[in-house]
């Protein structure tokens, strides 16, 4: 077996999709400030299966502010905001359970693909959805 | 390779540290040559796992070790125990015992749980956790097999093996939303449904793994690296494993016929009446080696492929579970009351969960976890002996360790462990008992 996969593995393409670039940028970070100022492309990931548990998005027109969610939440990523009774996630602190979204009588709570949250801040704003 | 001399019957299977001991200097009177300590630990010896391994070495030949764990004790029953958390937040908690198994606790602690509570669960569910957890045996087990192939120095070995093992995470992702931490049972049923677009992927990941089994266990198997590195080494004799209640492939691999799945059946497995599997099942006598270790956990793949043909093709239909509003589930869990077990045999042998529910309150009054490695633990200790530096690691990782799930507690007090003995133990939990009874 060994000697079969190694000789397939020498005549087919590599496995690794490369990400986020195709070649190696000189420096990575300053291909990301490229990308944000939107003058390169990012390499997309491996595509998700539909149910993928990625971050948690929040309909905030539905959400009757009934706190369901966060008698659920394992991890307390949910913080309720009594003044417009609508709630306030840290994505940071998530596990991606999605018992939360289990839980919601009026689905105002759902799984989007996104999974590239990788942050320095755990309070930056892409972290909190609200 | 070093065989081990086969024990006399009538030595006691752990003798006594103070033997040992003397032994070894009777040994060194004989001119057998000084015994050496030599820490291994406790940042991962061999898998990356803190535990302290303190072994006794005369030249290249090990005479005895010192096994000592609670470096990662993380309090995860008492963080359940009416801490504020509700049956469902505990749930996910118990998930994340081991990322490995992070199947095989939800089911048992969700067995517990309902078996305290009196929730049925549909039939449908059942068949959909018993696929899951059959998913993660087979992920498991190559993990496992890469693993030891990496430990004996094989590393083209382990790039194959865990190269095979992407197609069951793939499907595993398809079928949960996640790769590792499923997020599948609840009380009283399952999460998600397998919906009939996601049968035709896991049915060619089925056929896949059936024409890649044979090829891999000739890689392994008819490997003579392998059979040079393995035969012979970390013997566990069958007597040893039942005495030291050995769980899970570490004592099928030792001739001996048990597994939960096959001695008490709960959810579905009635239906698909496993039979434990050892190297006999191969055409081998087994002796308990890390090869007969590495035969069980490949044929268990094979095994487990039935399992889930035979499950997929049986599917009952109907509901996935008998609380779909969670407001009525947490309702009901609140008013339960009674005490429950629940077991499982987790990839790495049986794991049991033991739950006390009061009404009135919506935690756990107590929760007990015992992983499989703490039943495993002990093997180690005949594995050891006799055996030469060189296979430490191999034999280490042949019964799959996983010491956090497992770790318990180390009382020190000013700067020194505490030793309790079986009298003292009883007294604490007699006193625990009584609290809990109140
Ligand atoms: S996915 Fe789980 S951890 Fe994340 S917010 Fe929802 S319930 Fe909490
Ligand atoms: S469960 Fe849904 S409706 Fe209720 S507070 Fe949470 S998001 Fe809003």
């Amino acid at each position: 077996m060994i000697l079969k996969t190694l000789v397939a593995q020498l005549l087919s393409r590599p496995a690794t999709n490369r990400f986020p670039a195709k070649y190696m940028p000189k420096s990575v970070t300053r291909f990301l400030a490229r990308v944000r100022e939107g003058r390169a492309q990012i390499h997309p990931p491996v595509p998700v299966p539909p149910k993928f548990r990625g971050k948690i998005a929040y309909d905030r027109e539905k959400c009757i502010g009934c706190q369901l969610c966060i008698r659920v939440c394992p991890a307390k990523v949910i913080e309720f905001k009594p003044e417009v009774k609508k709630i306030r996630m840290y994505v940071a602190r998530c596990t991606f359970c999605a018992q939360c979204v289990d839980a919601c009588p009026v689905n105002a709570l759902s799984l989007s693909p996104e999974f590239l949250l990788a942050s320095t801040d755990r309070l930056s704003s892409e972290l909190i959805v609200e | 390779m070093t065989e081990r001399e086969p024990r006399d019957p009538n030595d006691p299977v752990l003798p006594a540290v103070e033997e040992v001991r003397e032994a070894e200097l009777r040994g060194v009177e004989a001119g057998l040559g000084e015994v050496f300590e030599v820490p291994i630990g406790p940042i991962h010896p061999a898998m990356k796992e803190p535990i302290r391994l303190t072994f006794r070495v005369r030249g290249e030949r090990i005479v005895g070790v010192e096994i000592r764990t609670g470096f990662a004790h993380r309090g995860i029953e008492f963080m359940g125990m009416r801490q504020g958390r509700n049956l469902i937040q505990v749930l996910y908690l118990s998930e994340r015992i081991c990322g490995i198994c992070s199947v095989s606790h939800p089911i048992a602690f969700t067995q517990a749980v309902e078996r305290a509570a009196g929730i049925e669960v549909p039939p449908r569910a059942q068949y959909i956790r018993v696929i899951i957890s059959e998913l993660e045996r087979i992920h498991s087990h190559l993990l496992w097999a890469g693993v030891a192939a990496h430990e004996l120095g094989f590393d083209t070995l382990l790039h194959l093996t865990w190269r095979v093992r992407e197609k069951v995470l793939d499907i595993l992702e398809e079928l949960t939303g996640n790769r590792i931490d499923y997020a599948i049972p609840i009380f009283g049923g399952v999460r998600r449904d397998i919906t009939p677009e996601q049968y035709p992927k896991v049915w060619e990941a089925i056929r896949y793994y059936r024409g890649l089994l044979e090829q891999l266990l000739d890689a392994f198997l008819r490997d003579p690296t392998v059979e040079a590195r393995t035969r012979g080494v970390g013997v566990l004799e069958p007597k040893e494993a039942e005495e030291l209640c050995a769980v899970g492939p570490t004592a099928r691999a030792s001739g001996l016929r048990k597994d939960v799945r096959q001695d008490r059946p709960y959810l579905a497995y009635p239906d698909f009446e496993v039979k434990a599997i050892t190297p006999a099942d191969y055409g081998l006598t087994p002796i308990g080696d890390v090869y007969d270790k590495i035969v069980v956990r490949l044929l268990e793949v094979g095994q487990s492929l039935d399992i889930i043909e035979k499950a997929l093709m049986n599917m009952p239909e109907g509901e996935i579970t008998s609380f779909p509003k969670i407001p009525a589930l947490l309702a009901y869990l609140k008013k339960a009351e009674g005490e429950g077990l629940g077991w499982h045999e987790a990839p790495r042998g049986e794991v049991i969960h033991y739950v006390r529910l009061v009404s009135g309150d919506e935690s756990l009054l107590v929760w007990k976890v015992k992983a499989p490695t703490y039943s495993n633990l002990l093997s180690w200790y005949p594995m050891f002996e006799d055996q030469e530096i060189a296979d430490i690691p191999i034999i280490a990782a042949c019964i799959d360790p996983c010491i956090c799930c497992m770790d318990r507690v180390y009382v020190v007090r000013d700067g020194r462990e505490e030793t309790w003995t079986k009298e003292q133990l009883l007294k604490l939990s007699w006193e625990k008992t009584r609290r809990l009874r109140r």
